[in-house]
């Protein structure tokens, strides 16, 4: 039943704040609901979960199955604090008719924990469909400027490559034994080494645009920027992880003579989107668009890592997951605060936070070095653990994804450099004082970073069965 | 035997009602109540209660799939007719008229869904055909109505004449008129008679696809779909379509093995184009209700995926994708049919002005965009997986799954006018009632996005 609850306070809190027409009791509603969210996600740490099983179309022979092992359980902790941590973040937002705008947000939460609790195919597809609707209209109404066209781009790119995910999901059907969509039917499925490469391919088209993996990802820096910043964390922290839980799922249990023949392409690829994304993150001046590039690169190399298909890479990936998640809203949450308050994204017309907003400015250091991956951050644990996998599996792949680290760290520090340090600048000196919730939730946020990153023993045990499963069959 | 009965005598009953009864509202609720006869006589046909038969010979044949999709049919049309009663009365202060013609294209209905016989088949076509070409013209001062039921009748008239030409040539090579005879014939029939009998088969599949609005036999469809009245186009495209499906399936589920090979080739040509043509000349229309008629020919051609199959599943699926088609059609027609104007821009700020027929709409272009959650996701699901199990090439699979990505771009421009682009909609005053009627349309969609077996359980029972 827990599980299920998962499922069941967002969609309760998001068709009850169809009817909230307050903004402020909407606000809070919302909250409680993704907190309580969060707490029967902290619970479930502690306790173990039963997986809750039932028929659900019988005639196509699938089932309504939800099931959490580690890889589940990190994704579903992760959404569960992003969540609380955006809405509280963003609530001195504006934002007009904010119940609908709150409604659609947590049926995003809802299709989310579906996606990484789902163990049937169709289930896991029609959760893929339901995170991912919500999204497109939260972007085309409160987005930026240019909402309509880009987020349309983004919607039919995803479409299509969840389309041809259906299209491999019945595919796989027609080869299970007994017909049925659970997860170890396919694992069973009978496929010839040809059809296990198609398979694969409708698989990987999906998870890849999702990611998104170099050359797929034209859709994401501009989607990023249009959307309103809440949706913008989602999409960054948690939705990306979509495509990368769907390939430790689905596509290296389903299909492990394919996914081993096709490596080093996607290591490849991943590296040059890595390289490519970070090359033109330096050459940013927008704060949401450098952002967005530096997640691309960091996406990239937790891509390359699941593909090494080496155990200490993968313990780094999974790892990452969680810790990319983190990060990443912590650097989104800071620049919201910017851009709301001075009303500008371009980092040429900042600068001199430190000495305006000091309290934001150590936040915005903290997150930035947790960026780079330096040691005592979270991301240091993940990425040094890839990197070494990566060198496993290739000393040249190693060399030119190492690249990208020197590259992280011009960008980023150039990005503190420009916000933080120097003379106050006009926009900077009209922030007025700092908004407390969203200061408290990124000193939470930045403790985190900086436990996990000293002892992230419990990330591990938690992902210990997921790695267990991945190797040792 | 009860429907074909039925639905006649209300023809009929209905034709002397504008007589006595002017009021449009009784009317309308008349024809209701006759609907609900046709459906009470129909169930009990299908579940053995009170069954009129007499020998026909082998002409007709009962199965309880016709009847089943008789049931959804007639429930169709009482949907249809609930929804729709007010805008029929706008079209002619004879109401009683249309009606009429509703029952007797239900009579065509029954037919095609029964018939054992070529002969049956011709004259369902032609019961069905008649009346559609008159509800076309019906707006009779106005010069594209009638165009459009010149040029419907025109084309339906020739490809009725390529239909009977077929039907010729079958008889020529078997000898009989029965479904089954020509299959039987292929393992004794000499050379001529394969040819004759080849021949006969592709032009009764040209007329059928004439029918149901197939490429390269759609042409008539954008011009008579714009020019009809828009509450009549919504009856063609959706419960007329739907039977043409049924009957196409009845013909050639047996049929299509004396054509071997080139069957599956043929038909893949069919609907390779059917697709093509549907899909992208929709994109660049600008008028919305143009835009539907070719997303209804782009539909047409997922329908006739079920063509390949053989087994049940694509009985099912052709079933569930006809009445998840009609009820999100009918549902944005009758959007449409309270619109000032066809243009997409008319929907602009709809979703701000009137969110609940907005919201309805969503759901409209959800379903007939194929999007999880509503029932047009399991349609075309259960389209697909026939078409797998039937043996076709994942290729087929992936090239209508693109197609299905198409349909988006052009569905969704009407969401973008509804909620994304500001502005004042061109929209009649709605009475409340009518969104409420809407509403139920969309939870019908979203209960079968969910649980289509709701649906299919009754087949098997």
């Amino acid at each position: 039943m827990m599980l299920v609850s998962f499922l069941f306070l967002p969609i309760l809190a998001a068709i009850l704040l169809l009817f909230i027409k307050n903004n402020k009791t909407a606000q809070w509603v919302a909250i409680l609901f993704s907190g309580l969210s969060l707490l029967v996600a902290l619970l479930m740490l502690r306790i173990p979960t039963t997986d809750f099983n039932i028929a659900w179309l019988p005639n196509l022979n699938t089932r309504f199955i939800l099931h959490a092992d580690g890889l589940s359980k990190i994704l579903i902790l992760l959404t569960a604090i992003s969540f609380p941590a955006i809405l509280l973040a963003t609530a001195n937002n504006e934002y007009k008719n904010r119940n609908v705008f709150l409604s659609l947000l947590l049926f995003a939460q809802a299709g989310l924990m579906g996606v990484f609790l789902a163990g049937d195919a169709l289930l896991f597809y029609f959760f893929w469909e339901l995170a991912l609707i919500p999204i497109y209209f939260l972007c085309s109404i409160w987005g930026g400027e240019k909402r309509i066209a880009i987020t349309f781009k983004f919607f039919i790119y995803t479409f299509l490559g969840s389309l041809f995910m259906l299209a491999g999901i019945l595919f796989l059907n027609a080869h299970t034994s007994d017909h049925s969509f659970l997860i170890n039917s396919f694992i069973h499925a009978n496929l010839t080494g040809g059809e296990q490469v198609t398979a694969f391919a409708l698989f990987f088209i999906a998870f890849a645009i999702k990611m998104p993996i170099f050359p797929l990802h034209t859709w994401q820096p501009d989607a990023y920027e249009q959307s309103p910043t809440a949706v913008t964390m989602v999409m960054s922290a948690v939705m990306v992880k979509m495509g990368l839980y769907g390939i430790l799922r689905w596509l290296m249990p389903l299909f492990p003579a394919a996914f081993m023949a096709h490596t080093h392409v996607v290591v490849l690829l991943s590296v040059i989107g890595i390289l490519y994304a970070s090359f033109i993150a330096i050459r940013q001046d927008d704060l949401k668009r450098l952002i967005a590039y530096s997640s691309i690169a960091h996406i990239g190399l937790m891509n390359a890592a699941l593909f090494t298909h080496t155990q200490i890479a993968i313990q780094g990936a999974l790892i990452q997951l969680f810790s990319h998640g983190i990060n990443v809203l912590g650097l989104w949450m800071v620049a919201d605060i910017i851009e709301q308050q001075t009303g500008t994204r371009s980092m040429q017309q900042m600068g001199g936070l430190a000495k305006k907003q000091p309290t934001l400015a150590i936040l915005l250091v903290g997150f930035a070095l947790a960026n780079i991956a330096l040691p005592l951050t979270n991301s240091f644990v993940g990425e040094f653990l890839m990197f070494t996998g990566l060198f496993q599996f290739s000393p040249w792949m190693a060399a030119c994804a190492g690249v990208s680290v020197v590259l992280a760290a011009i960008y980023t520090l150039n990005m503190v450099q420009k916000v933080a340090y120097g003379a106050i600048s006009e926009k900077i000196n009209t922030m007025q004082s700092s908004n407390k919730g969203a200061q408290a939730v990124l000193i939470i946020m930045l403790i985190i970073v900086l436990v996990t990153g000293v002892y992230p023993q419990p990330l591990f045990s938690l992902t210990a069965d997921t790695l267990q499963e991945l190797f040792v069959k | 035997m009860n429907a074909i009965i039925v639905s006649t005598l209300l023809g009929v009953i209905m034709m002397f009602c504008s007589w006595g009864i002017k009021s449009q509202q009784v009317q309308k609720n008349i024809a209701l109540i006759g609907l609900l006869i046709l459906i009470i006589a129909n169930l009990s046909q299908s579940y053995g209660w009170f069954v009129v038969d007499f020998d026909t010979k082998g002409m007709l044949k009962y199965s309880f799939f016709g009847l089943y999709a008789n049931t959804l049919l007639f429930t169709l049309t009482f949907i249809y007719v609930w929804i729709n009663g007010e805008e029929i009365a706008k079209i002619s202060n004879a109401s009683a008229d249309f009606y009429s013609l509703f029952f007797f294209i239900l009579c065509g209905i029954s037919i095609l869904t029964s018939f054992d016989n070529l002969l049956m088949l011709f004259l369902g076509i032609e019961i069905l055909s008649i009346p559609l070409y008159i509800l076309t013209g019906a707006d009779k001062k106005n010069m594209f109505s009638n165009e459009a039921a010149l040029k419907y009748f025109l084309m339906g008239s020739f490809s009725t004449g390529i239909l009977l030409l077929g039907i010729t040539f079958i008889y020529g090579a078997t000898g009989s008129f029965h479904l089954t005879a020509p299959v039987v014939s292929i393992s004794t029939g000499v050379a001529q008679e394969q040819i004759l009998l080849s021949t006969g088969l592709i032009l009764l599949f040209a007329a059928m696809n004439f029918k149901v609005s197939a490429a390269p036999f759609h042409f008539w469809t954008p011009d008579v779909y714009d020019g009809a009245p828009t509450v009549f186009t919504s009856f063609m495209a959706t419960i007329a379509k739907a039977a043409g499906f049924i009957a196409f399936i009845n013909v050639f589920n047996s049929q299509h093995k004396a054509l071997g090979y080139s069957w599956t080739l043929l038909l893949t040509f069919v609907i390779l184009s059917t697709l093509l043509v549907g899909n992208i000349i929709a994109v660049f229309q600008r008028s919305v209700k143009r835009m539907l008629a070719y997303s209804s020919i782009a539909q047409a051609g997922f329908m006739l995926f079920a063509l390949y199959g053989k087994s049940d599943i694509s009985y099912e699926s052709t079933l569930l994708y006809a009445v998840v088609y009609s009820i999100a059609t009918i549902g944005i027609f009758a959007v449409l049919v309270k619109m000032k104007e066809n243009s997409f821009e008319a929907f602009n700020g709809l979703g701000k002005a009137q969110p609940l027929l907005a919201f309805t709409t969503t759901v409209f272009l959800f379903s007939l965009a194929g999007i999880p959650l509503t029932g047009g996701f399991f349609a075309k699901y259960y389209m697909l997986s026939s078409l797998l199990k039937a043996g076709a090439g994942l290729w087929l699979v992936l090239v209508a799954v693109v197609f299905a990505a198409i349909s988006i771009y052009y569905y969704f421009k009407i969401i973008q006018a509804m909620y994304f682009t500001a502005g004042e909609p061109a929209i009649n005053p709605l009475p409340s009632q009518y969104k409420y009627q809407l509403l139920t349309l969309a939870i019908l969609l979203l209960v079968l996005g969910v649980f289509p077996n709701l649906l299919l359980n009754y087949l098997y029972f």
